[in-house]
């Protein structure tokens, strides 16, 4: 996949390249808005990361003329700005996601693969399955190995998003920015609990987990 | 939040002329008395002149001609109809000589002054009129009464007690009007200034207050608050360059420490010797220090951000019944886990503007405490209504609660009850609580919660209600 990097700050743009790249990712980097924009008009990236605030042209503005000029390429935006009034602005000029200072750089991953999925054509699916798990997302059935699996409608929706991302891995504020639809950040880890009990219906009995714990990140379905 | 604009009754201008008016409607019957008062003395005093000096003569007459005299006198005195009066009687009131036909209400000893009625034919009808006079006694058990007639003074003076209410009530109607009008003209231009000083305080720090443009005292006043606004709008933008570059300046450093620790922890997995699975788990409490130091910075920045309310992009229209049962769906499980009832009381929906984010947030906090500090088989209750204070997002927990005189403290940043020392947690929960219970000009009411435990409500103005009109057009 390619990918755009722009960061004034060399050290982080260095540590972002880098890491990037040892993901398997093919990545071009800027380390002003200028650049980045004739980067991001001229070539073509599956994904573009962004700061927010860069010398000459801001971020914000790089964005809003890449939309301008019909550029459609999903933007994560980086901010050490505040938060509140911030990430609002972010979105409304075009930003499809918004990560603020400091990150994990697990966290960004699964972002970056978010997104990169977002853009795939997935057609209209009806039905998830992961190994011998199904999800029917007409009738909301969850069955494994042919049995039923009594869902609530949040553990549905924190089923499907993990489902639709099987393979990735998806960190604790995805799940409450995508299931919960909330951006704040809860002092215990309350998704935890979540997991763990969606863990208890799914995967208990079986030989196989499906889901896992991916440490210092946060969780992954698969099929083993 | 705006404050109700205030009545016409309640402006210090009408008040002022109110009071102007009583006390000039005091001063001119006070006036007016003293002038009818004074006036009627004197005319008094010059009827009382003309009785004594007739009273005088006719003592003259009958000291030099006896009662035939005085008979004699008062007979050819009474012929002309005029304002004096005459009646010389006998001891049973029989009319001897004068010009009255009854002996009239007087008393026969009335040796000072009297007033009194009598009747006098005028066109062959008789009428009641007015007189002042008094009685001489006469050696014989005879009375001579001498009077003026004071009719059309008394005349006078009935019209004069009549008209002077209407006149004290015309000056009040007169004058209320006036004040009302002057008091509405004063209200519109003070609603004006109240009506910027509300967007101002709701946010918008670029609004000014209008000039009428005819340098009066209220043009000074709105120049003046306009030229402390300019200050304050400067203050803030400062204030958020500061708060801005603070946070990019410490959290460009924190991403690099914390890409770094990353980046040794990943070098030491990979070549994965025992040594160095040690050295990656010192690296990896280190990152989830870093991590905590993160979360305290985020959540002071967030507090300083949202304490100075200057941003209004996030607000919309938002149900709190449906935040309410969001965050109790998101805490049910820790609860359950830590055998707590979390429940939401029913409730019709209650659509305030907001911010979802944030109330989420300062809901969160509060039902995170709640769960934390009640002990296992308690209960906490989250419940969002209309009350008569406000609108209310409450959280009610069957813990040991907060003594009333810590209650102030622990929503300043970093205080930490000694009870809660050795629990997990930054100090800055409740603050966070705080300041945005501000940014809505809501309030943190930290209440007693019966029979026992802490109820700490949200609670936002009545203003802050959205109708269903107002979110129909949000939505468009």
């Amino acid at each position: 996949m390619r990918i755009l990097v722009v960061e004034d700050d060399l050290e982080a743009q260095r540590y972002l390249v880098q890491g990037l790249k040892e993901s398997g990712h093919v990545v071009d980097e800027a380390a002003d808005g200028e650049t980045g924009l004739n980067l991001a008009l001229s070539r073509s990236y599956d994904v573009a990361v962004i700061d927010r605030m860069l010398p000459g042209l801001d971020g914000l503005r790089v964005v809003a003329e890449m939309r301008e000029h019909g550029n459609s390429t999903p933007v994560l935006f980086l901010s050490a700005l505040s938060e509140v009034d911030d990430r609002v602005k972010g979105l409304k000029a075009g930003g499809d996601d918004y990560l603020t200072k400091p990150y994990a750089f697990v966290e960004l991953l699964a972002r970056i693969d978010a997104l990169m999925r977002r853009r795939m054509p997935a057609g209209i699916k009806t039905r998830l399955d992961v190994g011998d798990l199904e999800l029917d997302l007409l009738t909301r059935a969850a069955k494994r190995s042919g049995t039923d699996i009594e869902l609530q409608p949040r553990e549905f929706r924190l089923l499907e998003y993990l489902m639709r991302h099987a393979g990735q891995v998806v960190t604790r504020t995805m799940l409450l920015e995508s299931v919960w639809e909330y951006h704040f950040d809860p002092q215990t880890n309350v998704i935890d609990v979540h997991i763990s009990r969606l863990r208890a219906k799914i995967d208990k009995g079986f030989e196989a987990p499906l889901l896992h714990t991916v440490r210092g990140a946060g969780y992954m379905i698969r099929a083993h | 939040m705006r404050t109700k604009p205030p009545s016409l009754l309640q402006t210090q201008a009408f008040r002022i002329v109110l009071v102007y008016v009583l006390l000039f409607a005091f001063s001119v019957t006070a006036l007016l008395f003293f002038t009818y008062w004074n006036t009627r003395r004197t005319l008094d005093d010059q009827t009382d002149q003309i009785v004594e000096a007739e009273i005088t003569g006719l003592s003259e007459e009958y000291r030099h001609f006896g009662l035939p005299g005085l008979v004699e006198t008062v007979r050819a005195r009474a012929l002309h109809q005029g304002q004096a009066l005459y009646l010389l009687g006998d001891g049973l009131h029989h009319v001897v000589a004068g010009n009255l036909e009854f002996w009239p209400q007087v008393s026969e000893t009335a040796a000072a002054m009297v007033e009194f009625d009598y009747d006098r034919p005028v066109n062959g009808k008789l009428e009641a009129r007015r007189a002042r006079g008094r009685v001489l006694a006469i050696p014989g058990d005879f009375q001579l009464l001498v009077a003026e007639d004071v009719h059309d003074r008394y005349l006078t003076e009935r019209m004069f007690t009549t008209t002077l209410p209407w006149t004290v009530v015309l000056i009040l109607i007169l004058g209320t009007a006036g004040g009302a009008l002057i008091g509405r003209n004063m209200l519109r231009r003070l609603d004006a200034i109240n009506r910027t000083s509300g967007e101002i305080i709701a946010g918008d720090l670029t609004r000014r207050v209008p000039l009428a443009g005819s340098g009066d005292e209220l043009d000074v006043l709105s120049e003046n608050l306009n030229r402390m606004l300019d200050r304050i709008e400067r203050l803030m933008k400062g204030l958020r360059e500061v708060t801005d570059s603070v946070a990019h300046d410490l959290r460009t450093p924190l991403n690099r420490l914390r890409n770094r620790l990353e980046e040794s922890a990943a070098r030491l997995n990979a070549s994965g010797a025992l040594k160095n699975e040690m050295m990656a788990g010192e690296i990896e409490r280190a990152i989830a220090e870093t991590d905590q130091l993160i979360g305290t910075f985020n959540a002071l920045l967030l507090i300083a951000e949202t304490d100075a309310g200057t941003t209004r992009a996030a607000m919309s229209a938002l149900d709190l019944r449906e935040v309410a049962a969001d965050v109790v769906e998101l805490y049910e499980p820790l609860a359950e886990e830590k055998r707590v009832a979390l429940t939401r009381l029913p409730s019709t929906p209650v659509v305030i503007e907001g911010n979802r984010s944030l109330i989420a947030q300062a809901l969160a906090n509060l039902v995170d405490n709640a769960i934390k500090y009640t002990p296992a088989g308690g209960k906490v209750r989250i419940q969002a209504a209309a009350t008569a204070e406000g609108i209310d997002l409450s959280v009610a927990d069957s813990g040991p609660g907060i003594p009333a005189a810590d209650r102030p403290r622990v929503v300043e940043r970093f205080v930490r009850l000694e009870a809660s020392r050795n629990s997990p947690g930054t100090g800055l929960g409740l603050s966070l609580v705080a300041a945005v219970a501000h940014f809505h000009n809501a309030e943190l009411v930290l209440e007693d919660n019966l029979p026992i435990g802490l109820k700490a409500i949200l609670r936002f103005p009545h203003t802050a209600i959205r109708l269903p009109a107002s979110i129909k057009s949000a939505a468009e």
